[in-house]
């Protein structure tokens, strides 16, 4: 076992990024996800990548676009209004079918909104991360050790379903030290050579490839949607995961991801001492939704309840998931507050005590 | 059983690396840590927080809001913080740059005067140190041994010449 060491959730997820294969990383500074870009500004030239402060958020996703096409494992990082400069090029990756990792370290909004943690990106990167018909595959981190794991797998998953894969964290994620520890494993490679599609120079020896994401002909570019389409079909059968705790004789169910989560565990903890029937499901990837694991946590639960630092976004695909066959409730903090495990317990009474 | 530690001055009086020392202690112990900055915008200066966790389960929440420790390096962090220890809790406080005194009798306060006691004994910038030698004294949290082996991992080791130094400054701030 590598030994465990210190680090903050950024640099531990930008490490892990190194050791995947990551050979070049595209960025423009924001708070609270900066030390992403620092760490690798110093870590990514030893290692023989390339490390680039583009001129502004849209130049680095589309630098991303280029690298992408080449077939080298490339990442991105920003936080939440940085996000919303980079939908356009996350749009045409998508559009073009290239793998990439793209990371979120989420902030207070809308606008500039603040610069402490929030989780009100959901609907964004669940639902519209740019404009047209696709999505990506979205990993919520819930400790600085998921942070590294993750990234690892999103590297992973892009390069097997040709897709963005995003890494939907909070400044409470990558702003905090918790141990980490790394496999001894090598760096991987990262090559094109399981990469047919790549245009990285082929000495005459196949047909050109084109990267491409512009279809003027209605039939073709349908096509090509439903297609896409169907392996989205793909990784939803197999891929969502969600941590489910304590549910089999839950009255009671939170549903809560990253950050939140922990904190709504320990809530969950403290309200099983005190005898409520309470548990909790954890998503792990947003997109694909956990959405069978969810119905089996709340199978014998007469209540929901989802807790998130937003107004309530995740709300609606809990609700979806369970098909309204229960009362969903609500209890979020915004703007940049974290809730208190307290806050989160007394929510839990009130439903708990009240069935 | 859970330790919430909540360390507060202004930038540049070595808060977070403070925080980092406890932290790495817990690591040493093989105990579940977490340490979280206030963060800002500003790169120093201002008022600068940091909360840390030694648990033997796993940490919920990393925020500290109601600490059973507190060391305080500055007047307005004392202002704010000293309120919000649990009863039966403990608060160390730089008695150099801070001149009220505790009213609370539900809690314990030791006034060290770091920052003096720093600068006399020529170990200038290291009134963190002291207040942790403080607090390991009166938490028991770590055997001098472990302090010495943490604070060689946390020194960085362009400034491995400074480990004697801090090692003195933990030993004054035990002397307390």
């Amino acid at each position: 076992m590598a030994e465990k060491t210190l680090m903050k959730g950024n640099e531990a997820l930008a490490e892990a990024a190194i050791r995947s294969g990551c050979k070049c990383f595209f960025g423009y500074p924001i708070t609270p996800q900066t030390e992403i870009s620092a760490y690798l500004s110093k870590r990514m030239p030893k290692v023989g990548g390339t490390f680039l402060q583009a001129e502004s958020e849209v130049a680095a996703i589309n630098m991303v676009y280029g690298c992408a096409s080449s077939g080298i494992r490339c990442m991105t990082s920003s936080s939440s209004p940085g996000i919303s400069l980079k939908t356009e090029g996350i749009s045409y990756i998508a559009g073009a079918d290239l793998p990439c990792v793209i990371i979120n370290v989420q902030r207070g909004g809308p606008g500039l909104g603040g610069i402490q943690p929030s989780q009100s990106d959901y609907w964004q990167v669940t639902h519209a991360l740019g404009h047209g018909d696709f999505h990506a595959l979205v990993y919520a981190p819930a400790s600085v050790q998921e942070m590294a794991d993750y990234v690892s797998k999103a590297f992973d998953m892009a390069d097997k379903y040709r897709m963005p894969a995003v890494i939907l964290a909070d400044g409470l994620l990558g702003q905090m030290m918790e141990p980490v520890c790394f496999p001894d494993t090598e760096i991987k490679m990262s090559d094109a050579s399981n990469k047919p599609w790549a245009t990285n120079g082929h000495g005459h020896k196949r047909p050109h490839n084109i990267v491409n994401s512009l279809y003027l002909k209605p039939d073709q570019l349908e096509d090509i949607v439903r297609d896409r389409f169907e392996r989205y079909e793909e990784v939803k059968a197999n891929h969502s995961e969600a941590v489910v705790d304590y549910c089999d004789d839950a009255d009671v169910v939170v549903v809560a991801y990253g950050s939140t989560a922990r904190l709504a565990k320990s809530a969950v903890e403290q309200a099983r001492k005190q005898g409520i029937k309470v548990g909790i499901v954890r998503p792990v990837t947003l997109w694909p939704f956990p959405v069978q694991q969810i119905k089996d946590a709340c199978k014998n639960a007469k209540k929901v309840l989802v807790v998130e630092m937003s107004m309530g976004q995740m709300i609606d695909d809990v609700k979806l998931a369970i098909e309204c066959s229960k009362p969903v409730h609500f209890y979020g903090r915004t703007g940049g507050v974290i809730p208190k495990p307290a806050e989160i317990l007394a929510e839990i009474k009130k439903l708990g005590g009240n069935l | 059983m859970t330790k919430e530690m909540l360390l507060a001055g202004f930038g540049g009086q070595g808060i977070l690396f403070m925080g980092k020392v406890l932290a790495y202690i817990g690591l040493y112990d093989d105990k579940q840590v977490s340490w979280l900055p206030s963060y800002g915008p500003e790169m120093r200066g201002g008022t600068c927080n940091c909360s840390v966790c030694i648990s033997d389960d796993p940490i919920g929440s990393p925020l500290v809001d109601e600490p059973d420790t507190l060391i305080v390096m500055n007047q307005p962090s004392f202002d704010k913080f000293i309120d919000k220890v649990v009863p039966g809790g403990i608060a160390i406080i730089d008695s150099a740059l801070i001149s009220s005194k505790c009213e609370r009798t539900d809690i314990t306060c030791f006034y060290v005067p770091a920052t003096a006691l720093a600068n006399e004994n020529d170990l200038k910038g290291m009134a963190n140190i002291i207040l942790t030698g403080k607090l390991i004294k009166e938490t028991g949290i770590a055997s001098i041994e472990t302090v010495r082996e943490t604070m060689k991992k946390v020194i960085p080791p362009r400034k491995a010449n400074l480990l004697e130094a801090n090692m003195k400054a933990i030993e004054i701030g035990m002397a307390q």
